[in-house]
């Protein structure tokens, strides 16, 4: 950037870097770390990102507990993970080398800043030694940058205050880190401008703390290269990154357009789901209505009525809110409306921890109702997944007249990727008709209404919607007669509704798994979600190793795809790594009667690649052992 | 207060469904049922353009005997349905029904937030202050010491004033009636299909099995003269056969006193209108249960801003500033790049 390089460092091209910038909550790591993704998106790299945030907003300054993190990797190949372990860790203060020095690699890459590390500071982090000097670094290649002082002396000539002018140190990080990795300068300065437009102090602050940590890298001699990472063969199309509660609100937004129908939301705020009430409710210049309600029971309530009205109706959620859910969910199975239930999973039970994934709810969305009270159950594999979802669910609850639940989690939730658009032409048709006229004559030949009157295929009954002349109708949560939707105690009657509601969803139409990698292998991984990053990279390192491996990845959870019991009957071992003590293991092995051997880790850290590669490598060696 | 220039387009039977009432013979229920059914044809709506939504209880039954579309929901949480159904269908005209332990037990939450909000639904509390459906345990607004299945020594819960609640809520919109009083009903329920926001009504409902006579201190022929106190806009408040009765404000209590003590000019003057809802609170509080005087009529009734008006005012700005829907600039708001 300065033309007066002080030197020439040799430029290393590397295929790969997994990158995570940590500091205080109130330090923006996760603005640094968006744009260092957002720059290196845009010059072609595949990459994955996963914040990871405190669970409190202002925990104590300087603690272990204030810690934010965000992890970027950016590679020349094709990625599915953010990557198992950082190689460069970006360190801002005590607490944050202390939270996070345990995840880098051996001999990666440190960069401090040492201007933090001061006694009050490293108490608050719990050291009673500086680690700077007592050979806790010894393992890794630490780089010491005095980054608070530089930031401050770069800014003061913008005339902000002393106490300010350390906010810009972020900047500053980015701006050594942009260097190291040959980053182009430009972009940020665009971003600068734009996000704190109408500061002329800010920015001025933040574009000097940005050029100090590009030229620091350049000329303070402390590094011995820098580096590149190439483009990324990615396909060929116009990209965004998105994370996962983004994709899924567009998705939720455009299905209102897919099907012609005005969308409606309603929710309760809760981690790790709020974003997509935040997003959806800017988007009101589709016609989509949000509702922030009393709870979440209302949430679902007026979902109810809304999609009785001809709304596509959405509630977003996380656990305990589910389980409050739990009875309205009954009712609209009982009503037969249609309806869209966003479930971001995090860890329980109760509280919790609100802002780490798990994909425990899945027995719950199955199951967490009274009485027989089938769903459609769709869980998205990645962040951009996570938009063809919201479209593939509401598809569902349209034609069939049912709620559906969506599981997503908080990995997905925050995590991102670089989406390629997809062509608007293509996407799918998934407008359903209003009943209009009368379906059924009574005794005396005159024209009635039958509200539950199905469709001899979908077994979806008619909807007909407020405000259509003569169908004026009743329907409630007490069982109805068969047609006519009339109260309904009749024994058989009741038989017959249980058994058809259950013969709808068992219908549903789901399409076949495909196997992945290799179809002929002993061993079938199975998953569904957010593990299909690590699970397929797992399958690509045993292949790598020169293991045979095949895998499974489930997106439609209730019903299960019609051939899934004949493929995995096909293999020797079923291996099916989730977030949880055995979810969907328990649920297909009573279904096929398969012996579904289940890995599991609830510790709210997604699966790394390793650990799922470990467990099954370790398996296919016992295989090939007893062969 | 009628508007006479509504030609009905409805008989009372069109809005009568096909199914058999199935309420216990005697109970008030039947009487609400009817005045609403003969309402509505002057309200000048149509059954396909109105929503009975309830919840669970006996009065949450009424749905299923109007020939309109209903939604007969689940416990307590009628008042979120209809939220949800008034902010999607702006144009429909929604009815809320249900008891006093759907509406202030198990859906206390949901009504004060839907009253708070003033989304466009008409709420119709049936308060027979016992739970009927689950046969006879006390509810919310049983009195003291009810003694009942659950309470076999006496409830200890003190109970509710659901008008106060709903004052206390911001309703914009209050008033009571009674079920022995066909004219008053229909009057009272016109009024809250007028208003435009959040109504809520609560109907002395008598349950004949589980706590019969519980308003007849009040609501029996020969006791409304003494213990019923119509309020009427805009006239001092005053009761009994020859208007000998009276309510005064003493110091923000509203008292009952003999109107020749103090002289009409001394009497409250009913103002359903007044922005502070300081007097209706007091007048709904006047009477400590249905055994002495209580006001019924429109309690309160002002503007304020109604919710899925508000909600559509809101879509149609952003259409303004950001432009009509448009997918292709949506995939596209976060910035891209070609690869
Ligand atoms: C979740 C749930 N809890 C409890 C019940 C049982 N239940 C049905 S109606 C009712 C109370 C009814 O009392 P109220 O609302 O006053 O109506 P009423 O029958 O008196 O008209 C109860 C407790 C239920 N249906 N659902
Ligand atoms: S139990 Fe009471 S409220 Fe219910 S129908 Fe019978 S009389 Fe009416
Ligand atoms: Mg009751």
């Amino acid at each position: 950037m300065t033309d007066t390089a002080s030197r020439e460092l040799p430029l290393q091209e590397i295929d790969e870097v997994i990158i995570r910038f940590a500091g205080d909550s109130g330090d923006g790591m996760q603005l640094t770390g968006d744009q260092f993704t957002s720059i290196s998106a845009a010059l072609g790299n595949d990459l994955s990102t996963l914040p990871e945030f405190p669970a409190e907003i202002r925990a104590p300054q300087g603690t272990l507990a204030g810690v934010s993190a965000f992890q970027v990797r950016i590679s020349d190949f094709d990625i599915t993970t953010p990557g198992d372990a950082p190689t460069v860790l970006v360190a801002m203060n005590p607490a944050a080398l202390k939270a996070q020095l345990h995840n880098l690699t051996q001999g990666g890459a440190l960069i401090l800043n040492t201007d933090a590390f001061n006694e009050r500071n490293l108490e608050k982090a719990g050291y009673s030694s500086n680690p700077l000097d007592d050979g806790t670094l010894d393992d890794y290649r630490a780089y010491p940058v005095p980054m608070s002082q530089i930031t401050r002396d770069a800014v003061a000539e913008h005339g902000v205050k002393p106490r300010d002018a350390e906010r810009s140190k972020n900047f500053f990080a980015l701006g050594l880190i942009s260097w190291m990795y040959t980053r182009p300068v430009e972009p940020t300065f665009e971003f600068i401008n734009t996000k704190f437009r109408g500061r002329e102090q800010v920015i001025n602050a933040n574009t000097a703390a940005f050029k100090a940590g590009y030229n620091f890298g350049e000329t303070a001699e402390i590094f011995e290269a820098h580096y590149e990472v190439k483009p990324a063969p990615l396909a060929p199309g116009e990209y965004t990154n998105v994370n996962g509660n983004t994709a899924l609100a567009w998705g939720c937004v455009v299905a209102g357009q897919l099907a012609r129908l005005p969308v409606f939301l309603g929710s309760y705020p809760i981690t790790p789901a709020s974003d997509i009430l935040h997003e959806m409710s800017l988007k009101k210049n589709f016609g989509v209505r949000t509702f922030q309600a009393e709870d979440e029971i209302a949430a679902a309530a007026s979902a109810v009525g809304a999609a009785f009205g001809g709304a596509l109706a959405f509630t977003s959620t996380s656990g305990p809110g589910l389980a409050l859910k739990g009875e309205t969910l009954s009712l609209a199975v009982s009503l037969e409306l249609p309806m869209v239930v966003l479930d971001i999973q995090r860890g329980g039970p109760s509280t919790g921890l609100p802002t780490k994934p798990e994909q425990a709810d899945l027995m719950m969305a199955m199951y967490g109702r009274h009485s027989e009270s089938p769903l459609p159950v769709v869980a998205p594999r990645s962040p951009a997944d996570c938009f063809d979802i919201a479209i593939e669910a509401s598809r569902i609850a349209l034609k069939y007249r049912t709620p559906v639940i969506v599981l997503s989690d908080g990995y997905l939730a925050n995590s991102s990727e670089p989406w390629l658009l997809p062509d608007v032409d293509s996407l799918p048709d998934i407008g359903v008709e209003f009943a209009t006229e009368f379906n059924g004559t009574n005794e005396d030949g005159d024209g009635i209404y039958l509200p539950y009157l199905r469709d001899p295929e979908s077994l979806a009954r008619p909807w007909a919607i407020p405000g259509t002349p003569g169908l004026m109708h009743r329907v409630g949560g007490i069982e109805k007669e068969d047609g006519t939707g009339n109260i309904s105690y009749d024994p058989e009657n009741h038989q017959l509704m249980v058994d058809v509601r259950q013969a709808k969803i068992d219908g549903v139409d789901v399409p076949d798994v495909e196997v992945a990698g290799d179809v002929d292998a002993d061993l079938v991984m199975l998953g569904w979600g957010s593990t299909w990053g690590a699970i397929d990279a797992a399958a690509g390192r045993l292949r790598d190793d020169g293991f045979e491996v095949a895998h499974v990845h489930l997106r439609h959870l209730n019903p299960l795809p019609a051939n899934l019991g004949d493929v995995l009957r096909r293999y020797r071992a079923v291996v099916c790594p989730e977030m949880n003590k055995g979810q969907l293991s328990d649920l297909v092995r009573a279904r096929y009667l398969i012996d579904v051997e289940h890995f599991g880790k609830i510790d709210g850290v997604p699966f790394t690649t390793g650990e799922v590669t470990a467990a099954v490598r370790k398996r296919l060696e016992e295989l090939s052992g007893s062969n | 207060m009628t508007d006479t220039s509504i030609t009905p387009t409805t008989q009372p039977g069109d809005w009568a469904s096909d199914q058999e009432v199935r309420w216990c013979p005697g109970c008030g229920d039947y009487s609400i049922l009817t005045a609403m059914r003969m309402l509505m044809p002057s309200l000048g709506t149509e059954p396909h353009n109105t929503v009975f939504v309830s919840g669970i209880g006996c009065a949450a039954r009424f749905p299923y005997y109007m020939n309109s579309y209903g939604v007969h929901g689940i416990h307590g949480r009628a008042p979120a349905i209809a939220t949800g159904l008034a902010m999607a269908r702006p144009d429909l005209d929604v009815w809320v029904i249900g008891g006093d332990g759907d509406m202030l037990s198990i859906g206390g939450n949901h009504l004060i937030h839907a009253l708070r909000r003033n989304v466009k639904i008409k709420v119709l509390l049936f308060n027979n202050q016992i739970y009927g459906l689950t046969k006879g345990q006390f509810s919310p607004t049983s009195e003291i010491g009810k003694v009942t299945k659950s309470s076999p020594m006496g409830s200890l819960d003190a109970p509710f004033n659901p008008l106060a609640v709903a004052l206390g809520a911001e309703a914009s919109f209050v008033a009571r009636t009674h079920d022995m009083d066909r004219q008053h009903m229909m009057e009272t329920f016109r009024r809250a299909h007028e208003h435009d926001g959040a109504a809520f009504v609560e109907v002395f409902q008598n349950c004949n099995v589980f706590n019969d006579g519980a308003f007849e201190g009040v609501t029996k022929k020969q006791n409304r003269d003494a213990n019923l106190i119509p309020l009427k806009n805009g006239e001092p408040i005053q009761f009994g056969a020859d208007g000998e009765f009276g309510v005064i404000d003493e110091s923000g209590c509203a008292r009952v006193v003999h109107t020749a003590e103090v002289g009409t000019d001394e009497l409250l003057m009913h103002d359903e209108s007044k922005h502070d809802p300081s007097t209706a609170f007091m007048l709904a509080r006047l009477a400590r249960g249905p055994f002495e005087p209580t006001p019924v009529g429109v309690f309160r009734a002002v503007r304020r801003s109604e919710y899925a008006m508000a909600s559509t005012r809101q879509l149609a700005a952003a259409q303004e500033k950001q432009g009509p829907a448009d997918i292709s600039q949506l995939l596209r708001s976060r910035g891209t790049w070609y690869v």
